[in-house]
């Protein structure tokens, strides 16, 4: 386990990667041991490291993007649905004749149209692994989620009907001609109400709200407390927001004239899952949907699961024997796409006179919202993240979710992490605070030390396997964001605004991570030879801006030993392999990056055996070098096309089955200003450390890292999607929702450390979903320091001038 | 069942609601029937087939179906295709055409990674455009302004503001230092 | 999010926008630049029946200064055209810089200054510098044309003294005392944003006391709100902030709403007003 420090790998000069001169802001304390500076193509392993920029940005650059709604096929249906303005109510009547009457509409679905179909399950989200049922038995009630509200509707954008017509205006028009009837029920919002007695029941035939409950629990809890020096005990709530990507969801079915089979555009991030339920839906078999999710406007988990959209779709589509399209309007994202992060974390942490840890206990409450779309996925992650990079040897975790009147939830970048983190790192700093040590100081004593890995937290994983930290350098994290934001410095400057009076305080606040990265099961690559001798990669998980047709084709060139401009990835399509999970839980780099690590190392095999069988010479006398096979000896030379119409077989498909969770982790530190007159935060500086394992394309690594940080960023200070309490959602619009702007999110300083996983071939660690954690427990970590000679403690966000000013008139 | 007839998509709902407009798409002389309520945003993705431009929000504040009409950026979600009428209208498929090499502030935003899934980019790209077309160079707060009016969800912006300063470079010279 | 139906008229003359108002039956908006009507038609939450696009009527699309001094901007003039004019900068700083923090670029290259005012959202820039400055608006009916004083026009949340026959042809902004402080301030989370709460302040200076003041301010209820009895705590007196911030304590009955609190704007506003006080308090002369 090495933390390298050393070469600038993005010093590389030339149009084929980053210049940065000039405009290079973040600091390079990383390293990249792979990494070769050069701009000529290398077929000698050289490609993972680089700095290569993009091979998809043109296309983007010229307007040439195929987001779903960008294909339109001639004669189109467009499809808008009636939501329900109503939180909780049985519907009396729908009459929709009107609606079917106006001109250019022509189909109008309510349920009496589709009750006939199965509703909707996530069924591989609700699963519960084997090893988890057999040790803590956790209870996970499944709510099937009917297409169309049937009898009753149970928060405010719940589809009631589907209009399709000849434009998406005329389909709005129409939906404003649906008369429906409401006889409202009581409402729950909030999730500790729903599960109080005599709450008012989502699902009636349940009896209460109870969508969930697991208990994980390690070491003796009670006696740890019970010997502890400090206890401190809070309540932090993780407020609800919503992942926002900019382009919203959208579904495009044609069915086909010719082969009968259904082709999907869809901007899913997981293509197989959607096909296999729009064939349950159509009843036919798989095979006979074709779904391409083809470019994708970022999806950050929201487009990770299935909605009844996705069916519905498909079903008008086969109904009417035309092309239909719905793509979602913001309103409709906003109040009807998943919602995430709210929790409700009751923690205690006791620790000796040391401030070294010595239990944890915590019972939180998850929001599921008005149905079960997924299970154990954000809870249980939440469990197994709790602890951290902290040794903790007695532990105590509970947690219950809760059907509310409210939109589902469902795991958003980080999914269920940046919640724990945030309710145990502000309890650290309130431990802190309790034994008089800096919070830095308190963290340094607690971090697991590389030399303690592998690391078992006598927790058992997400997927039922005892919890083990493979590799990291946590304390290493720790030191270079504390360096980075020189806590001495912000002290001293702590105590001249406040002997001069200033209405300005700075504060500082940390927060540090691990993320298990690389979710199963697997994922597949399949590696072809194309007749004009370029390779294509086709993966299962698409890309939702993550540049995997550059990283991907990286590690392909580098498993080949073939150069990176012959080589085309493509993803997302259900036709070019036969089974995927997709980009969703940090998992895309470790699953679809090591599968075609294999797939490319199998072909590289094959191609040299099939060349050695044609020229009659011994494999190890080949080279495969600049796209053909060369014969040094007689200077024969055989391109791969030649080699193909000779007659051999010249792909491959590789599996990778990750053994287990490889840990991803970071520090984040962060520096802020509060204008206590105004409440306004403004972050003055912000730091991160972070581990990923090998970094394939450290461009694309410290952009994966930068927007996840900016949604943290979000998240601390602006967003919050917000319900009245009659269960009217109030944050409708983006006028309302607010999604920063540049001008809200400062630029960052960057420190990579590498610690190679050590569960994959490749050594590399998820990385999508890492930025998104910490944020909000650092700057509201930063916030409370600032404030603290006000006595001011912050237990949720977001941190608005208003809840900041209220804090500070409250104490 | 029957739709009234009328000329091209989507579908009339008033006879007297439609118009005949002429104007200019990148350089090219376009005349059009609209429906009055048509937003520019889909006359441009839906009857002349410019889906580079993208839309967001539908009401003002993401930026993303930026275009320049008469120079300016403009949200093409907040205009009528009607009152684009003798307007001459820029989108980012008029950048650079027939294969030609990327202009400076698209390759400014390639070279500094400011962009990701590509969705908010030809708004951006749009706008940095505008801005590149100054007598002089703008300052730091109009270039921080014009960036505000746009929102990305991927990038968390470093990149962006990178790849807008290294287009003014290009075109105004390196700034001097100001922070 | 798309607009309902509506017809749409492209009057070139006043006098044929005006006959399309008048004689009709239909519910009829004006339109100009559209950045704040057209959100709501995409809502569907206005639904008018015709819009009449008054911006290619020409006369209503000069932006001068008048023999009187006064500054004159039609009703089809964009934002952007008025913040960007030097004669404007000069004139009328505090309307330059109001101009400026209304929401972006993009919006304000369609927008106008008309039609900002008419539409009349309380969180609004341009509303409280009208009020601020003493503007006019010139509003042409059937009957002809009248002039509505800036503290007569704005009657409540998206309500003005325009009947809906009735078109704004231009708004009349009175030209300011050499030597006149002045300060527009505004709080908001996100840049671009409607204000929490915003202030207008303009002074004039006798000597080292303060010989004129009007102060305005936004977001705190359903219009532009003057505070006389602050303006009042200040004149005569040697610039008595804090006399001022009391005044205003007690005339200002802000609410709460998504955004903001009813008390954070109160202290909002309070806090602005001692930041805009002591800055046009420095810009005097």
């Amino acid at each position: 386990m090495s933390t390298d420090t050393g070469t600038d790998t993005l010093s590389e000069t030339g149009a084929e990667s980053r210049t940065g001169a000039g405009t290079e802001s973040r600091t390079k304390t990383g390293t990249q041991p792979h990494a070769e500076p050069g701009t000529e193509p290398r077929t000698d392993g050289a490609w993972i490291g680089r700095g290569r920029l993009r091979v998809e940005d043109e296309r983007l650059l010229r307007g040439g993007g195929r987001y779903v709604d960008d294909i339109r096929l001639p004669g189109t249906l467009e499809v808008a649905f009636l939501r329900s303005p109503q939180a909780h109510a049985r519907i009396t009547r729908i009459d929709a004749a009107a609606a079917r009457a106006l001109p250019g509409v022509r189909a109008v679905y309510t349920a009496a149209e589709t009750d006939r179909l199965p509703p909707v399950v996530n069924e591989a989200e609700l699963r519960v692994p084997e090893g988890l049922e057999q040790a803590i038995d956790p209870l996970v009630r499944r709510l099937p989620y009917p297409l169309l509200a049937s009898g009753k509707v149970h928060f405010v954008g719940q589809p009631i009907a589907m209009v399709v017509a000849e434009s998406r205006y005329l389909a709005e028009d129409a939906i404003e001609l649906i008369e429906v009837d409401y006889a409202p029920l009581p409402v729950v919002i909030d999730p500790d109400e729903a599960l109080a007695p005599g709450a008012p029941l989502i699902e009636e035939s349940w009896g209460d709200n109870l969508a969930l409950r697991a208990e994980a629990r390690v070491g003796d809890t009670d006696a740890a407390f019970a010997e502890a020096a400090v206890v401190i005990e809070e309540e932090f709530h993780a407020h609800r927001y919503v992942a926002s990507p900019m382009e919203t969801r959208a579904v495009q079915a044609a069915p086909g004239a010719y082969d009968g089979r259904m082709t999907v555009w869809s901007n899913t991030q997981t293509p197989h899952r959607v096909r296999d339920h729009i064939a349950e839906a159509l009843d036919v078999p798989p095979l006979a949907v074709h779904v391409i999710a083809a470019d994708v406007g970022g999806g950050f988990g929201q487009k990770g699961i299935i909605y009844v959209e996705d069916v519905l779709i498909p079903v008008a589509a086969r109904d009417l024997g035309v092309p239909v399209l719905w793509r979602e309007d913001r309103n409709e994202n906003l109040v009807a796409a998943s919602h995430a992060r709210e929790q409700v974390h009751r923690i205690s942490l006791a620790a000796d006179a040391d401030g070294r840890l010595l239990g944890l206990r915590d019972e939180f409450v998850v929001n599921f919202g008005a149905t079960t779309m997924t299970g154990l996925v954000v809870p249980y992650n939440s469990i197994v993240h709790l602890m951290g990079p902290y040794r903790i040897p007695n532990a105590d975790i509970r947690t219950r979710a809760a059907l509310t009147n409210t939109a589902p939830t469902s795991p958003y970048r980080g999914a269920g992490r940046p919640e724990a983190v945030f309710a145990m790192e502000r309890a650290l700093d309130r431990l802190a605070r309790a034994l008089d040590l800096e919070p830095a100081e308190l963290r340094a004593r607690n971090l697991i030390t590389p030399d303690e890995l592998p690391y078992r937290t006598g927790l058992l994983d997400r997927s039922g396997n005892p919890q083990e930290y493979d590799s990291g350098d946590f304390p290493e994290l720790l030191r270079r964001v504390r360096e980075m934001v020189d806590v001495p410095a912000v002290r001293a400057r702590q105590a001249e605004l406040a002997a001069a009076g200033s209405a300005h305080r700075v504060g500082v606040g940390f927060a540090v991570y691990l993320e298990a990265t690389g979710l199963g099961p697997f994922e597949s690559a399949r590696a072809a030879v194309r007749p004009d001798g370029r390779v294509r990669v086709s993966l299962g998980a698409p890309s939702q801006g993550q540049g995997h047709a550059t990283s991907m084709a990286q590690i392909a060139a580098d498993a080949i030993g073939f150069p990176f401009e012959l080589i085309d990835i493509e993803g997302g399509d259900t036709d070019t392999v036969p089974h995927g999970v997709g980009t969703i839980a940090s998992r895309a780099l470790v699953t679809a990056g090591n599968a075609t690590h294999i797939a490319g190392g199998r072909l590289r095999a094959r191609i040299l055996a099939a060349a050695a069988d044609h020229l009659a010479v011994p494999a190890a006398d080949l080279l495969l070098d600049d796209g053909a096979i060369t014969h040094p000896a007689t200077g024969r030379r055989l391109t791969l096309p030649e080699l193909l119409f000779a007659g051999y077989e010249l792909s491959e498909t590789g599996y990778f089955r990750p053994p287990g969770f490889t840990f991803a982790s970071g520090a984040s530190g962060v520096i802020v200003d509060v204008d206590t007159e105004t409440g306004h935060v403004a972050i003055e500086k912000y730091a991160v450390a972070h581990d990923a394992g090998r970094i394939v394309n450290p461009v694309i690594a410290h952009g994966q890292v930068t927007g996840g940080i900016a949604q943290g960023i979000a998240g601390a200070l602006y967003e919050e999607m917000r319900y009245g309490p009659d269960g009217q959602p109030v944050t409708t619009t983006y006028m309302d929702y607010l999604v920063p702007t540049s001008e809200e999110i400062p630029d960052l300083e960057i420190s990579e450390v590498v610690t190679e996983s050590t569960l994959n071939a490749l050594g590399v660690k998820g990385l999508g979903e890492g930025g998104a954690i910490a944020p909000q427990a650092a700057v509201s970590n930063a916030v409370e320091d600032a404030l603290l000679p006000y006595g001011v403690v912050v237990r949720r966000g977001p941190l608005t001038p208003d809840r900041v000013r209220a804090l500070l008139r409250d104490n | 069942m029957s739709t009234p007839t009328a000329p091209g998509l989507p579908p009339l709902s008033e006879p007297t609601a439609w118009h005949t407009i002429s104007l200019t798409v990148n350089g090219e002389p376009v005349t059009a029937q609209v429906e009055s309520r048509l937003l520019l945003s889909d006359f441009l993705r839906t009857r002349l087939g410019l889906t580079g431009t993208h839309t967001g929000c539908e009401h003002g504040v993401c930026g993303a179906c930026t275009v320049l009409l008469d120079d300016a950026p403009v949200r093409t979600c907040l205009t009528l295709a009607v009152q684009a009428a003798g307007a001459e209208l820029r989108t980012v498929e008029g950048l650079t055409q027939d294969g030609r090499p990327l202009t400076p502030v698209q390759r400014a935003f390639h070279e500094q990674h400011g962009m990701q899934c590509g969705f908010c980019t030809p708004g951006y790209v749009m706008t940095c455009t505008a801005l590149t077309e100054r007598a002089c160079r703008p300052d730091d707060d109009t270039v921080a302004d014009e960036l505000s009016g746009h929102l990305c969800r991927c990038t968390g912006y470093q990149n962006i503001r990178a790849a807008v300063r290294q287009a003014l470079d290009e075109r105004y010279g390196q700034q001097e230092e100001t922070s | 999010m798309k607009p309902g139906p509506f017809d749409y008229a492209v009057p070139d003359t006043l006098h044929e926008a005006l006959q399309l108002l008048s004689g009709t039956e239909r519910d009829t908006k004006v339109l100009a630049g559209g950045q704040s009507l057209i959100p709501m038609l995409n809502m569907r939450l206005a639904r008018p029946e015709l819009l009449v696009d008054i911006t290619r009527i020409p006369e209503l699309g000069r932006l001068a200064v008048g023999d009187d001094g006064a500054l004159r901007i039609g009703a089809s003039v964009r934002q952007t055209a008025v913040a960007d004019d030097p004669v404007v900068r000069e004139g009328w700083p505090l309307l330059t810089t109001a101009i400026t923090q209304i929401g972006h670029p993009q919006i304000r290259n369609r927008g106008t200054v008309c039609g900002s005012l008419v539409h009349h959202d309380p969180a609004a820039e341009l509303p409280a510098a009208a009020l601020a400055l003493d503007a006019r608006f010139t509003v042409a009916g059937p009957g002809g044309t009248r002039t509505v004083e800036a503290a007569d026009f704005f009657l409540s949340t998206f309500a003005t003294d325009v009947e809906p026959d009735e078109i704004v042809t231009e708004v009349v902004v009175p030209p300011q005392p050499a030597g006149t402080g002045w300060a527009f301030q505004e709080l908001i989370h996100r840049r671009g944003d409607f204000a929490g709460v915003g202030v207008a302040v303009l002074l004039r200076r006798t000597g080292e006391r303060v010989g004129a003041a009007r102060i305005v301010f936004f977001g705190v209820g359903s219009t532009p709100v003057r505070v006389p009895a602050a303006e009042q705590a200040l004149i005569g007196s040697g610039f008595d902030a804090e006399a001022t911030v009391a005044a205003t304590r007690a005339a200002l009955d802000p609410q709460g709403d998504v955004h903001a609190g009813a008390e954070w704007r109160r202290e909002g506003a309070e806090v602005l007003l001692r930041r805009a006080l002591a800055e046009a308090w420095e810009r005097t002369a």
